[in-house]
């Protein structure tokens, strides 16, 4: 190796290090005028449609793509969830209720196995009108789920408006799900 | 009063390490033996100040004194005498003087046993040592003072954060940061090395023994933490990819390639520029991970609240330590040069892949961990990585690690060949293949390779163990004693070996852990894992600062007693996971709740093979603590030449 790229090479990591510390700078002083928040958590799905998908059917009910969720003619909700997930259990009594109100909810089982999710649904009930697998966890990545439960909901027009990551409350419907139903119903 | 003489010393101790600073790094030139010597006594006396700052916390803490802002905020004459100690270190202004303290330990360590060290470069050593430790002191005396005072002051303290009133907490901060600081001196011997253009085999010689002292209570400090977490939190997981967990995890993980690679120039001189690069990569990882976790821009359950100037001033003093030295490493680094060659199958190529394997998992931890606010900067995106990612991209950086480091430590320096290597780790390879054969016919073939990945790592290392003391070759009598005097060095590196691979059987194992919420009234069984479990009572107990429920359940036999705990000071319920362990499994029961119904809500889990994981990490770093007490690694004791690699 020559002297010269020799010590280009040696320069990288401090190239690398000026360009991070230059970026975090920049946060930093976006977060001083208030302009950057890093703990909200808003989904970068929110007023688009969901990335193309297409996965399989679970539990014996028929799976979905995104072109099934492109405009299902009333609002709806897409939960993610997994049988060993434990607040995924804590969220199944208030699906149930949701889902007796008549809103539509298509589940999506995230890195599930199917004898485990058929007897999560067995004990726990069935809220979804339809299921899917994720097996691999890909599509969830494009999604960006941050981890399961997560809910998203989808207007009349296949546009995602709301993503809450954790296990729907008496709280987060009163305080988000409902005003969300009103408007966009 | 004492927290002003605390305030006192601290300001003494900001001047004495800019000085220990300053002298260290230019009195060697300066040919003059009382400014090469005076470094030494700088970084005692800097030590001496902080420990009186720190101490006068700990006081103002154990009094109870609500006149200091810091004790009024975060203690209170309520908790035990313990939580009102630890507490001073469970706090944004606490933890950094917590840091200090430790940085100005390490100094003082090289400080007394670096007497076999050239002079110069203990000077320079030092002097490095104390600029780091000025600049974080200068940051606590000014932005950050622990020793603020409050008037008038409230009647009592808001409390220690029930969730850290636990003894995991009183030890996992210390050792974490004892981890964490301590690879402040690898990096000292880094740059003074850059300094003095010079690296050797002695250079070699001299680091390892640090950063094998701080990747001991590194590895300790990060099994605690996620052993707390997993009995504390209740959510019954060990690792949740956290960022703060993830600043804990990279410099071990550049830490482990960093020892690895110090072999290699103790053995060889090759890889010195590498290792140079290695050991200021790990403290900057280290510094850069207290940095992310108070400037608040990574989402963390470990937050400490913290304002942006904090933010800048620390960004500041990390652009001059890390920008620094990397800047010395672009400048001094290329005139390096190795001096031994090796081939591709050899020792020191199997080390070579391990630094690659290690530093990618740490290259992608980092990317993942950075990702979201970067995201956020260059194109406005808000987005949140979490597990999926991190399993899916590091479990296959890490299969290669597992499979090499079965076979590396039987390669030859220089020149090796694989097929005897391969060939005397019959019996691992013949193990692991049945453990996955096994196990995948229960479908779970994630648990099964991770299972059989385990057990080939500690078969391999026992191998290596058995072939050095020639077990069943020579009489069983001769191989204990070809055991009690093969090096430390040896057996350390075989032990930290079995322990990474009793942690992966353990991490392997809770794929395969079993969980179930249910509400049972007293009286009530369900079935779960093959246990039957049976909800007992449900009674109140006192507490010394907090009342609870407890609910008896009996599991086959065992009696549990998982509580909820209610903390009336900050009206926050916590709850207190019941574990069994037979120590190959856990059985974990917490009381979530009493529904309104009556009953209890319990989440129950059977764990196997969960203890490993914890167990695993505390073998690693007992592997490093003997690999520390070898001979050759004794500051000052006389090398005796043996090649520590040579099968004999």
């Amino acid at each position: 190796m020559s002297p010269l790229r020799r010590r280009l090479l040696f320069g990288i990591p401090l190239a690398l290090a000026v360009a991070g510390g230059g970026s975090f700078y920049t946060i930093l002083r976006r977060m001083q005028e208030q302009k950057y928040d890093p703990h909200a958590l808003p989904s970068p799905l929110i007023g688009k449609r969901p990335p193309t998908f297409s996965l399989p059917g679970a539990g014996g009910m028929q799976g979905f793509a995104n072109t099934d969720i492109a405009a299902p003619s009333k609002p709806m909700l897409v939960n993610w969830f997994a049988s060993w997930c434990v607040p995924c259990l804590q969220e199944a009594p208030m699906l149930a209720k949701l889902a007796a109100s008549g809103l539509a909810i298509w589940g999506i089982a995230y890195e599930d196995d199917p004898q485990a999710l058929a007897q999560f649904l067995a004990q726990n009930g069935n809220p979804y009108q339809r299921l899917a697998a994720d097996a691999d966890g890909t599509t969830a990545i494009n999604w960006g789920v941050y981890g399961v439960p997560e809910t998203y909901f989808i207007d009349k027009t296949g546009i995602v408006r709301w993503r809450y990551a954790g296990a729907l409350t008496d709280d987060v419907v009163a305080s988000a799900l409902n005003p969300l139903l009103a408007r966009y119903s | 009063m004492i927290p002003e003489l605390g305030h006192f010393a601290l300001a003494c101790a900001v001047a004495l390490a800019f000085a220990q600073g300053v002298v260290g790094i230019f009195g060697p030139s300066l040919r003059d033996a009382r400014a090469l010597y005076a470094a030494p006594v700088l970084a005692l006396s800097h030590f001496a100040a902080i420990g009186f700052a720190f101490l006068a916390l700990v006081w103002a803490g154990v009094v109870s004194d609500f006149t200091v802002e810091n004790i009024a905020d975060f203690s209170s004459s309520a908790v035990p005498l313990i939580y009102r100690i630890s507490g001073v270190w469970g706090n944004h202004d606490g933890s950094i003087l917590l840091w200090c303290l430790i940085l100005s330990l390490c100094g003082t360590a090289v400080a007394l046993f670096g007497g076999g060290l050239p002079a110069s470069l203990r000077s320079r050593v030092l002097g490095v040592l104390g600029l780091v430790s000025g600049g974080f002191l200068l940051f606590t005396l000014t932005v950050s003072d622990p020793f603020a005072r409050l008037w008038p002051p409230p009647l009592e303290g808001a409390g220690v954060n029930p969730i850290l009133q636990d003894p995991g907490l009183a030890f996992h901060p210390p050792v974490l940061y004892t981890g964490y600081v301590g690879f402040s001196v690898a990096f000292a011997f880094a740059i003074a090395a850059l300094i003095e253009g010079r690296i050797d085999a002695a250079w070699g010689r001299w680091v390892r023994p640090w950063a094998l002292l701080s990747w001991c209570f590194l590895t300790a400090g990060i099994a605690l933490g996620s052993w707390w977490s997993y009995y504390t939190l209740g959510w019954g997981g060990f690792w949740f990819w956290d960022p703060v967990e993830n600043a804990a995890l990279l410099p071990w993980l550049t830490g482990t390639a960093l020892l690895h690679c110090a072999i290699v120039v103790e053995k060889r001189e090759a890889l010195k520029a590498w290792t140079v690069l290695l050991a200021i990569a790990t403290f900057s990882l280290s510094l850069s991970g207290t940095f992310l976790v108070r400037s608040g821009i990574l989402n963390s359950v470990h937050s400490f609240a913290a304002a942006p100037d904090q933010g800048l001033f620390i960004l500041a003093l990390l652009g001059l330590t890390i920008g620094g030295s990397l800047l010395l490493f672009a400048i001094r680094a290329p005139v390096l040069a190795a001096t031994g060659i090796y081939a591709p199958i050899s020792r020191e190529s199997a080390l070579v892949l391990n630094n690659i394997f290690l530093c990618a998992i740490a290259a992608v931890v980092f990317t993942g961990t950075l990702y979201p606010p970067f995201a956020n900067l260059l194109f406005g995106i808000q987005l949140s990585v979490g597990a999926p990612f991190y399993n899916q991209t590091v479990l296959p950086l890490t299969a290669p690690i597992i499979l090499a480091m079965g076979c590396g430590p039987l390669l030859a320096w220089k020149r090796a060949d694989l097929l005897p290597a391969l060939q005397r780790l019959w019996l691992a390879g013949a193990a692991a293949l049945l453990v996955f054969l096994v196990l995948s016919a229960t479908r779970h073939v994630i648990a099964a390779l991770g299972l059989a990945g385990g057990a080939w790592v500690v078969i391999a290392a026992l191998t290596d163990l058995a072939e050095r003391v020639r077990l069943f070759r020579v009489p069983l009598g001769n191989s204990v004693a070809r055991l009690a005097t093969l090096p430390r060095g040896a057996v350390g590196a075989a032990l930290g070996h079995i322990g990474f691979g009793v942690s992966v059987l353990g991490i392997a194992g809770m794929t395969l852990a079993v969980q179930k919420v249910v509400v049972l009234q007293p009286g009530q069984s369900t079935e779960l894992g093959g246990y039957t479990w049976t909800l007992q009572d449900i009674h109140d107990a006192p507490g010394p600062n907090y009342s609870q429920r407890v609910a008896d359940i009996t599991v086959d036999g065992l009696t549990l007693h998982p509580s909820r705990r209610f903390f009336t000071a900050q009206h926050v319920i916590t709850n207190d996971a019941a574990i069994h362990t037979n120590g190959f499994q856990d059985i974990y029961a917490v009381f979530a709740d009493e529904p309104a119904g009556g009953g209890a809500e319990l989440r129950l889990n059977r764990h196997p093979m969960a203890p490993e994981i914890w167990f695993g990490g505390l073998i690693m770093a007992l592997g490093g603590f003997l690999s520390l007490s070898d001979r050759r690694l004794r500051v000052g004791a006389p090398s005796r030449k043996k090649p520590e690699g040579a099968v004999a």
